[in-house]
């Protein structure tokens, strides 16, 4: 019960890290593998502080971990954000098999004797 | 980052490198077909919708070497999003060359895809390879996949009844 409770408030702040388009981008960029703030400003064209901000609360909701590096302190997935980015590439792929479900049906309809037993 | 997802056997979609996205699916129907599915406007409109309640209002393809086309989506309540792009290569029946870029509305960098059709057994095997410039441009576009798979959820979502 304490696990579960633990848990749904982990969600809520997954749930608020996640809402950020940003965000979601900079985990995107994280599955690549660990990189440090520096090289996360240049591509997404924001300040150091802007993106440490965003590093912050995504830290704080688990789905990143960071090391110390001398003075860089670079950022990767932990395993729970490695679990979301995981489960939006499943609704991508969802998202394209709806596509090519219809499809499917379309060239049954289209072409019934074409096909399934090309002469 | 390499993912394949296995659940549906007929499709597969994985990333490939720092740049790449590989979809491939198998259909019931001839490569000529499936050809004919993917360039005529008239066939695209009827299954390239996304998300249910969406449809495709829109649907210009020059179907030619440097012929350009533009897909335009709408969800009939004021949302929607368009794709613009070139044709570079045709070979009927067998492959596609082209390169598109969303507008939402600024454009998104060029994504360059190459799609074959090749016979498999009694039917045909379609990969679809994309490129993006570069591992951040890829990241995004993810990213924003993700969000209409998100959306497609959330609108089957609505549809459940719960008792």
């Amino acid at each position: 019960m304490f696990i579960l409770i633990a848990d749904m408030q982990n969600l809520d702040s997954t749930f608020a890290a996640l809402a950020d388009p940003t965000r979601r981008a900079i985990l995107a960029r994280l599955a690549l593998g660990e990189t440090t703030v520096m090289e996360l400003a240049k591509p997404f064209e924001m300040t150091q502080p802007a993106v440490s901000r965003h590093l912050k609360v995504l830290e704080e909701a688990g789905l990143i971990v960071r090391r110390v590096d001398g003075s860089k302190r670079p950022a990767r997935l932990a395993p729970s954000g490695i679990e979301a980015i995981d489960q939006w590439l499943g609704m991508l792929r969802n998202a394209l098999a709806r596509n090519y479900d219809r499809l499917d049906q379309v060239l049954a309809e289209i072409n019934p004797n074409q096909g399934g037993n090309p002469q | 980052m390499s993912s394949t997802h296995t659940a549906n056997p007929r499709m597969t979609l994985t990333t490939e490198g720092d740049t790449h996205v590989v979809v491939t699916r198998r259909f019931n129907a001839s490569p000529e077909a499936v050809y004919r599915a993917h360039t005529e406007p008239a066939i695209i409109q009827r299954w390239l919708l996304g998300p249910d309640g969406w449809t495709m209002p829109v649907c210009i393809h020059e179907n030619r070497p440097g012929g350009k086309f533009r897909y335009e989506w709408s969800n009939g309540k004021g949302q929607g999003f368009y794709i613009t792009g070139e044709l570079i290569a045709l070979e009927p029946g067998s492959r596609i060359v082209h390169v598109e870029r969303m507008h939402l509305p600024d454009p998104t960098p060029d994504n360059h895809i190459e799609t074959t059709f090749r016979r498999d057994g009694n039917g045909t095997l379609m990969t679809m390879r994309m490129t993006l410039p570069d591992a951040k441009t890829r990241a995004q576009m993810l990213a924003t996949g993700m969000e209409r798979g998100m959306e497609a959820s959330y609108v089957r979502l609505e549809g459940l009844q719960l008792d």
